[in-house]
């Protein structure tokens, strides 16, 4: 049956994105640690412009989002489009092009964001040259998977499939929109939008940015690996149907609620803030619809270690698509606005959903295209835990620093005065500073692990030649 | 939600057919964004300045960037200004500090009067920023020397103990002389930003001999101080 698959399908550039999606995700974490660790001792600035904070933390954010997270998308999309399709991907080289362009994407960040080039828009900072490049692979990935769902085998389309393809007309709706600009030289640009309506193209950017890449992709990752993870159907066709629209129709509204009580019109904010409430809904509906596809088979937790990624990824996305539109009431968001609190929040998103069902689906894509079990079950094991326990940390840290920041400066004095300097509120943040970097430091150490299991697990898979034998097996089946 | 709403049909239909499925996706894609952003560019109340034109400068004839007088309103950044806008945004300033004062007490009391959209008008792009990491910006023109700055940018720890800001020593030993700002005005002025031709032509000589921190500085001084607000106008419902 692997061997059929093998010949089949394309699994060669699903291996590349997959392995590829780990080294990433190392990296990413990598540069998160060090940024935490330059807010609790500003001296890790070292003094050198390429890697000051300011310069680094958009590296971090488009490394995790779009170097891991966009591996990790276009890995298991490739392999699931292929497998729920029943057909090759509709084309190798399209398929070659968008591996080597994505990575081009990804160097060029690497070397432009320490350099100070930037467009200064939050998650999309790549100067415009990029930004045309993104939009060229973006388009040529898009239509990979299109044509290989029009030349599909299956009379339906499957549900992982639908999640997918709404991220990309999505995406690339945003990505054009928001880098509108027009070039000064080849290295700078300036935003085509100013002021008020740049602020709500760039968040309607932000947040579906999150909405569509990092929930509707990763949800597509969930609705085929959970249930192949858990050898069990889907809990609820209706459920994801109705979900999947309300999710897609809704989604695009909330982007306004970052922008309360801002010079943006008030008609807005509150627009995008009665729509995340609603939003809980369908986002709930999602993640009762995955973990419910295990009832029945809730053992298999105790010794499906990837399974337990995948359903502790679900109980985090319930957790923070709770949160979020509760942060988007006005009277929490007077508070929460500007503090760690928000970034608590992407990160218990970040770290517990998209991290954690993309690392379950990338160890299911480990063994089922290198034809071999993982090199060490305790080492997946070892990274479950560090990965929770580092999420918890981060996220925990950065509730109490957001709250106390929030609270601190709006608190007044028995005269009526301002009780805190904003300094003191600096000060204060320090110990949950520390105790951030040493979460992100364990999480880090997870990941770590991750890639020396992967690579362990290509090394053994060469060893034993269980890919050269998938490969050239008599294709009987 | 138009399309949950349909019969099973409908969900029938596109799961069968992909090219029914993208169009009716990308119809539903396109509405938030279309009904949240299109009104701000035809609403007029979402420019405050519609309906207060005393916040823009009123520029006469023959007049320089350099005849404004804090207060006058809104105008476009002088080329040492702009200069200091994009080290700014190099440095990644935004990630730390916004530029952004909300209608609050307590802002009011830290910062200053609540930010205007038409404040921000001539910035492509805008610089709110999310995150307070920092204090915010929008009207830190005038509260501190120049000489406090420059200190405060070469080591921030030097006149604020608590801050984890980076040093920025490198802005006072590069120069900012020889950027084309010209071309800078040019292109934000094809943007609608009311740069005038004798601005283009006089843009790269205001550079001569000034450094990346006096850009900076130049920058930080002028925000918040362009136009003068009333206390006790009512801006925004």
């Amino acid at each position: 049956m692997d061997a059929a698959a093998e010949q089949k399908y394309n699994f060669d550039v699903v291996r590349w994105f997959t392995v590829m999606a780990t080294v990433y995700l190392v990296v990413g974490a990598l540069v998160g640690v060090i940024i935490a660790a330059q807010l609790a001792w500003p001296i890790v600035n070292l003094d050198i412009p390429y890697i000051t904070f300011g310069r680094l933390r958009p590296l971090h954010t488009n490394a995790v989002i779009f170097a891991f997270g966009g591996c990790a998308l276009m890995a298991t999309s490739y392999y699931s489009v292929q497998r729920t399709c029943g057909v090759r991907l509709w084309s190798d080289k399209l398929a070659w092009f968008v591996f080597l362009g994505w990575n081009l994407i990804i160097v060029s960040a690497v070397v432009t964001l320490p350099l100070g080039l930037t467009s200064a828009k939050e998650y999309s900072e790549l100067e415009w040259p990029i930004d045309l490049l993104i939009a060229v692979v973006w388009l040529a990935y898009s239509f990979n998977f299109i044509m290989t769902l029009a030349t599909r085998k299956s009379s339906h389309i499957y549900v992982s499939n639908w999640f997918f393809l709404g991220m990309m007309v999505m995406i690339t709706y945003l990505h054009v929109v928001n880098s509108l600009a027009i070039p000064v030289d080849l290295f700078k640009s300036y935003s085509l939008f100013s002021g008020v309506q740049d602020a709500m193209v760039q968040w309607w950017w932000g947040h579906n940015a999150v909405g569509f890449y990092l929930t509707a992709g990763f949800l597509g990752i969930m609705y085929y690996f959970v249930p192949k993870q858990a050898g069990r159907p889907v809990y609820s066709y209706r459920l994801s149907v109705i979900h999947f629209w309300a999710l897609m129709f809704g989604y695009v509204w909330l982007g306004a609620h970052h922008l309360q009580y801002t010079a943006l019109p008030d008609w807005t904010g509150s627009l995008g803030a009665a729509v995340s409430l609603a939003m809980i809904i369908p986002s709930w509906g999602g993640a009762v619809n995955g973990m419910m596809t295990l009832s029945g088979a809730w053992d298999k937790l105790r010794t499906d270690y990837v399974l337990r990624f995948m359903i502790m990824s679900l109980a985090f996305y319930a957790m923070s698509t709770f949160e979020g539109p509760v942060m988007s009431l006005k009277t929490v968001n007077a508070l929460s606005h500007y503090t760690d609190w928000t970034v608590g929040h992407v990160h218990s998103g970040a770290l517990g959903w998209v991290a954690m069902v993309a690392i379950g689906a990338i160890y299911h894509l480990m063994k089922h295209t290198f034809h071999t079990e993982m090199w060490s079950q305790k080492l997946i094991n070892a990274h479950f835990w560090t990965a929770t326990i580092g999420a918890v940390i981060y996220v925990v840290a950065m509730w109490v620093s957001g709250i106390m920041q929030g609270l601190m400066w709006r608190a007044y004095d028995e005269y009526g005065t301002l009780a805190y300097t904003f300094a003191e509120s600096v000060e204060a943040m320090h110990p949950y500073y520390a105790m951030r970097t040493v979460g992100g430091a364990i999480f880090l150490l997870g990941a770590v692990l991750m890639l020396v299991n992967v690579l362990m697990t290509v090394k053994k898979a060469a060893g034993e030649g269980s890919l050269q034998q998938a490969r050239t097996a008599a294709a009987s089946a | 939600m138009a399309n949950e709403n349909q019969s099973v049909s409908l969900q029938e239909k596109m799961e069968k057919n992909i090219w029914l499925l993208l169009i009716i996706l990308a119809l539903s894609l396109s509405v938030g964004g279309l009904v949240e952003i299109v009104p701000l560019f035809t609403i007029k109340s979402t420019m405050e300045h519609n309906a207060a034109p005393e916040l823009i400068w009123q520029r006469q004839p023959g007049q320089t960037l350099n005849d404004h007088k804090p207060g006058d309103g809104m105008r476009p950044y002088t080329a040492l200004e702009l200069a200091g806008r994009d080290i700014y945004q190099r440095e990644g300033c935004y990630t730390c500090h916004s530029q952004m004062v909300r209608p609050f007490r307590d802002e009011k009391e830290r910062y200053g009067h609540y930010s205007l959209a038409s404040e921000s008008m001539y910035d492509h792009p805008f610089q709110w920023g999310s995150k307070r990491t920092g204090p915010d910006f929008a009207r830190l023109g005038g509260k501190y020397s120049d000489d406090w700055h420059r200190k405060h940018l070469r080591a921030p720890r030097s006149v604020v103990p608590e801050s984890v800001m980076p040093n920025y020593p490198w802005l006072k030993d590069n120069s900012v002389e020889g950027k084309d700002m010209a071309r800078r005005f040019s292109v934000m002025q094809l943007m609608g930003v009311p740069y005038t031709a004798e601005d283009i032509a006089s843009a790269n000589a205001e550079l001569a001999g000034k450094t990346e921190e006096d850009a900076m500085v130049a920058y930080l001084q002028v925000l918040g101080t362009m136009a003068k607000l009333d206390e006790n106008k009512v801006y925004r419902e």
